[in-house]
């Protein structure tokens, strides 16, 4: 073994050697290496630099995060298609980001079950894989006081990613699940300790276990090593870090589940474990603070349903007095992003551009004044309006506020 | 149609519980939790006071463990600060939201949502202190800090009195005034905005 790595470190110093020097006859300089030289004059007249261990965006390319101390919102005005890059997904923290050694990591899944089991990250990594494309968005993702907001700023606690794990219903049947039981609560290992009860027949057919994010380990920041998926429901739920699991046969009715991530109502009654994303939809281009050029612009945005697919997503151009389906992006998958657009002549007149998605249930993206009928003034969870831009006459795009003024 | 729709309903629930079962098949992965690891983690208290330990506290005793730990970010009278309001009595008996609050409130300030008037279970506070409080140092409060605590916070929003004695066995007998406020989700998708 010491043979072959000295072997394969000589040929790999040897190759890097020649290589070198075929660039040294090239005019050899640092950029080559590093590659953080601003683009030349004509990228045709010299070599670019050679290939290396970990890529890195482009200079000219700056996506950011925007953090407070307990979240950071994706920018989705800067993103294409479905998947959000993994340094970009939104962030929700209820104690700081947990550093969990993959190494002394244990699950713990006790209650009521047969078989009470710990588990390494490598026997959850043993279990019969599966890997699924879905969106999380945190419950309080709206925001929408002003006219000079971003997509990101808006609605940016929405991230969509490609997961990779072990299903739940998998190790609920390694460990015996008793049928009385039908709540369990995920806890994590961070410093808020977070615990959230699920209901078993919401999430068994669809749990999962991620241990990766995007083709590689999940990130810190999503619970690296281990998190609870659940797809559709709000993210709260998918606790990250996850440590234990126990089954029950009732809610345990933590902090998260009962003082948080409630819905007061307009009837003075206040929703529980209202865990499904309702479909919702936004316009990411043209957005604030673009302002757009007469003539052809491509409307572009994303819907998303906690419900299953995207049926249709229809766009106004006139403030909502006509409304015609956008084209969306093929594959649609349930519980996903999906992509629209839409081919739009603009007149050079001001007027305000609007989108709504409708779900494969019949489910309408309602206006904010039918939300505040239902919920009441005071609602802060779950918020999905129907949102838009204006366009005024100079072309400058800003976000609609008054359609979201109750 | 009605039976079609039953027996399209039932083949579906078929379908879910064939999913949550499958793959029935055993991998033998895992290695089995003894009791006391499963002690040493098993922190969770519910709202009929399984998990709550032995120990007990005063409104009296919470007061400076309240003024030494808390009052940094929730105020000194739990009023809130860079962290939430914890007291707020009114609307006595009623809730922060829905008809009666808007006749209540007339032309006033909204009141915050707070322990007194919003949290559904008396036991709820104890699992997230200790849990998860003080934020300098989470975790760090025993059982008889915590039941003081509570019993504090509880005394402040009006709910127990002063001389009232927080343990395993009366903590869980609290009625807390928003209980009966609380209502399942029932969103179901489809046309009606809920």
């Amino acid at each position: 073994m010491k043979t072959k790595d000295r072997q394969s470190r000589g040929v790999t110093r040897r190759t890097a050697l020649t290589t070198l020097s075929a660039a040294a006859a090239l005019t050899l300089t640092p950029d080559l290496v590093s590659g953080q030289e601003a683009a030349p004059a004509d990228t045709t007249k010299r070599w670019g630099r050679l290939p290396n261990t970990l890529g890195a965006r482009s200079p000219a390319e700056n996506p950011r995060r925007l953090p407070i101390p307990t979240s950071s919102r994706t920018p989705l005005q800067d993103l294409h298609g479905t998947i959000t890059p993994s340094d970009l997904h939104y962030e929700r923290h209820h104690g700081g980001v947990a550093v969990v050694d993959p190494v002394t990591y244990r699950l713990m899944v006790h209650g009521m079950v047969d078989r009470p089991l710990t588990f390494t990250l490598q026997d959850l990594k043993r279990f019969p894989a599966t890997t699924r494309t879905c969106f999380l968005e945190c419950a309080g993702n709206y925001n929408g006081q002003r006219e000079e907001l971003t997509p990101q700023e808006i609605c940016g606690l929405t991230s969509q990613s490609e997961w990779t794990g072990v299903m739940l219903s998998t190790v609920f049947n390694e460990v015996g699940a008793q049928p009385r039981a039908t709540w369990f609560l995920a806890e994590g290992q961070d410093a808020a300790v977070m615990t959230r009860s699920i209901p078993l027949k919401d999430a068994i057919g669809e749990a999962m276990l991620a241990y990766a994010q995007n083709g590689e380990a999940l990130r810190p920041e999503q619970g690296y090593p281990v998190r609870l998926l659940l797809p559709g429901l709000e993210g709260n739920a998918s606790v990250k870090w996850l440590r234990r699991i126990e089954l029950a046969d009732q809610p345990f009715m933590t902090r998260e589940e009962t003082s948080k991530y409630t819905d007061p109502l307009a009837d003075g009654t206040a929703r529980e474990f209202s865990l499904v994303i309702d479909a919702r939809s936004v316009i990411t281009s043209p957005s604030y603070p673009q302002t757009i050029q007469k003539g052809f612009v491509e409307l572009r945005g994303i819907a998303w349903s906690g419900r299953g697919l995207i049926r249709r997503v229809e766009i106004s151009t006139d403030g909502g007095h006509t409304w015609k389906p956008a084209t969306l992006q093929q594959p649609v998958l349930p519980k996903a992003v999906t992509c629209f657009r839409y081919a739009w002549e603009w007149d050079g007149r001001p007027t305000e551009i609007v989108s709504r998605a409708v779900d494969e249930t019949g489910y309408v993206q309602p206006e904010m004044s039918a939300i505040q009928r239902v919920r009441g003034r005071r609602t802060r969870y779950h918020l999905n309006p129907v949102t838009g831009w204006t366009i005024g006459a100079d072309g400058r795009v800003r976000f609609a506020v008054q359609r979201v003024r109750a | 149609m009605t039976r079609l729709m039953l027996i399209v309903g039932t083949l579906f629930t078929i379908g879910l519980s064939a999913a949550a079962q499958s793959p029935s098949k055993r991998f033998g992965i895992g290695t089995p939790a003894t009791p006391e690891q499963i002690a040493a983690l098993d922190i969770d208290v519910r709202p009929d006071g399984t998990g709550l330990p032995a120990g007990s506290g005063t409104v009296r005793d919470g007061a400076p463990v309240y003024a030494e730990k808390c009052a940094a970010c929730h105020g000194a009278n739990g009023e809130g600060g860079t962290a939430d309001v914890l007291v707020g009595a009114e609307p006595k008996n009623s809730a922060p939201f829905g008809p009666e609050y808007e006749r209540w409130r007339g032309t006033r300030p909204d009141v915050p949502f707070t322990i007194g008037n919003y949290w559904p279970y008396a036991t709820t506070l104890f699992d997230y202190v200790r849990r998860a409080m003080p934020a300098t140092a989470p975790g760090s409060l025993n059982a008889d800090e915590t039941y003081a605590l509570v019993a504090w916070l509880l005394a402040k929003n009006e709910i127990i009195a002063e001389s009232d004695v927080m343990n395993r066995d009366t903590l869980p007998r609290v009625r807390m005034p928003a209980r009966s406020r609380f209502v399942p989700d029932n969103r179901r998708g489809g046309a009606e905005v809920r």
